[in-house]
């Protein structure tokens, strides 16, 4: 869904994996959309016609035959079971082929996968979401999740940073969050031309100017491992602790179901107990430059 | 009769100088006027003379870079509660970049020869400005870091 209207379709079920999650289920392209430079979303419709049942903040492995397999975050509202949206950057052999696809054409989906964003942690709070290029896509479901529960949560804030104003995902969408009178969104941008009107900064000055209640916020940080720590610490220089700050980690996706080891991070398996951390419980393999 | 009130309560209601003792606030509001820019305005130009440097107290400035044959670039926005200009403390005073005000945008201006003078002659000043102006400094430069960072990495 683009909008953000509430919907009135039911609050999430509990995902469910397929009877064997090594097998994929074959989904059309019903819709394929061209974002901002080197991205693309596609929505998903599956062949077998039955509902996809996910959390905000999990992902699937998206399969394109003959090419090769790819994790890629679930970014569409998980309230609408009928239909499964990814937007994707164009990065390697996989991604390459599937931007080649159109509308008609078939993938397989194995999935969902991963630790979701724990919405109910934050009822009560303030909640922040800090986000930067296509981290908006994992973090847009749990955005989703909160407008459709507004009324349990305080302030409603939005943090995105992008390189330059051709750059900003979502923009429209980011446009129609930023009219609603219970949102704060602040965006950035590296550079920009003269005259341009916005702020122009790291993600930190965003969240610098961001207006909310430090020790009853919880924060949902979206950012490339690089850049999640100046997140975290312009988070803890605004007086959020590290055990109000959850953080999402991608790192070499195989198999999904934690048994192949190539996304192990320390002791972890990112597609098992990932990709959504509390910060404090990582934060110590953060440093360990080996990992 | 109209109270005619003086900088001093705008200095120390600015994030920057507001922990500073009265005493030195004293000595600064010497130093400083107000100043209002309009949008578009341009504060100051790179290889500028940079004699003054401001505290924002409302509005929006663009930190602008001149590009040859481009047109300009916007490095950096400052607001509320920021402040704009170093270049009075290092030699050879010249502005590094351009200003421009984005918005209506209040200012304190404060003169920097005049403070310069003033902390050669009162140390304990000279270390109560370089104290607060190091911080800005050293956040500036780690921001601009990260935002290298990031646009080298973008992508990975």
């Amino acid at each position: 869904m683009d909008g953000t209207a509430l919907s009135p379709q039911a609050a999430p079920q509990a995902a469910t994996v397929a009877a064997d999650p090594m097998v994929p289920r074959p989904f059309r392209i019903e819709r394929y959309i061209r974002e901002v430079d080197g991205c693309f979303t596609l929505h998903l419709t599956p062949l077998d016609g039955q509902p996809f049942h996910y959390r905000p903040g999990q992902f699937n492995m998206l399969y394109v035959f003959g090419v090769g397999e790819v994790a890629i975050s679930i970014s569409g509202d998980c309230r609408d079971t009928s239909k499964l949206v990814h937007t994707i950057r164009v990065v390697g052999t996989v991604t390459t082929a599937m931007a080649k696809l159109k509308k008609g054409d078939t993938v397989g989906v194995r999935g969902p996968f991963g630790n979701p964003w724990p919405v109910d942690a934050a009822v009560g709070s303030d909640v922040l979401f800090v986000t930067g290029t296509i981290g908006l896509a994992p973090l847009r479901p749990l955005i989703y999740e909160v407008l459709h529960r507004r009324a349990e949560f305080g302030k409603v804030v939005v943090c995105y940073g992008s390189r330059g104003i051709k750059d900003i995902l979502y923009e429209k969408l980011l446009h129609e969050w930023r009219g609603r009178f219970d949102m704060q969104v602040h965006v950035t941008v590296h550079s920009a031309p003269s005259g341009y009107r916005g702020r122009v900064g790291s993600v930190a000055a965003a969240i610098k100017a961001a207006r909310f209640d430090a020790p009853s916020t919880l924060a949902f940080v979206c950012r490339s491992e690089t850049m999640t720590r100046p997140a975290i610490q312009a988070l803890n220089e605004r007086g959020i602790t590290n055990d109000r700050i959850y953080v999402t980690l991608e790192r070499n996706m195989k198999c999904g179901v934690g048994f192949c080891g190539h996304c192990q991070f320390g002791p972890t398996f990112m597609c098992k107990e990932g990709p959504v951390y509390r910060y404090d419980t990582i934060e110590d393999l953060f440093m360990v430059r080996e990992l | 009769m109209v109270q005619v009130e003086g900088l001093g309560r705008y200095l120390a209601e600015h994030p920057f100088l507001k922990d500073m003792s009265q005493d030195s606030r004293g000595i600064v509001v010497g130093c400083a006027a107000n100043e209002v820019f309009k949008a578009g305005e341009v504060i100051f130009r790179e290889g500028g003379p940079a004699d003054k440097f401001y505290l924002i107290r409302n509005g929006a400035v663009a930190i602008e870079v001149h590009v040859p044959g481009h047109e300009a670039l916007v490095v950096e926005t400052l607001h509320d509660g920021d402040i704009l200009g170093w270049s009075w403390l290092i030699a050879p005073y010249k502005w590094a970049f351009d200003a421009r005000a984005n918005e209506v945008t209040r200012v304190i201006s404060l003169d920097g020869k005049c403070l310069r003078a003033k902390c050669e002659a009162d140390p304990k000043l000279g270390y109560e400005i370089y104290k607060r102006f190091i911080p800005v400094m050293a956040h500036r430069l780690s921001e601009t870091r990260h935002r290298l960072i990031e646009t080298i990495t973008d992508g990975d």
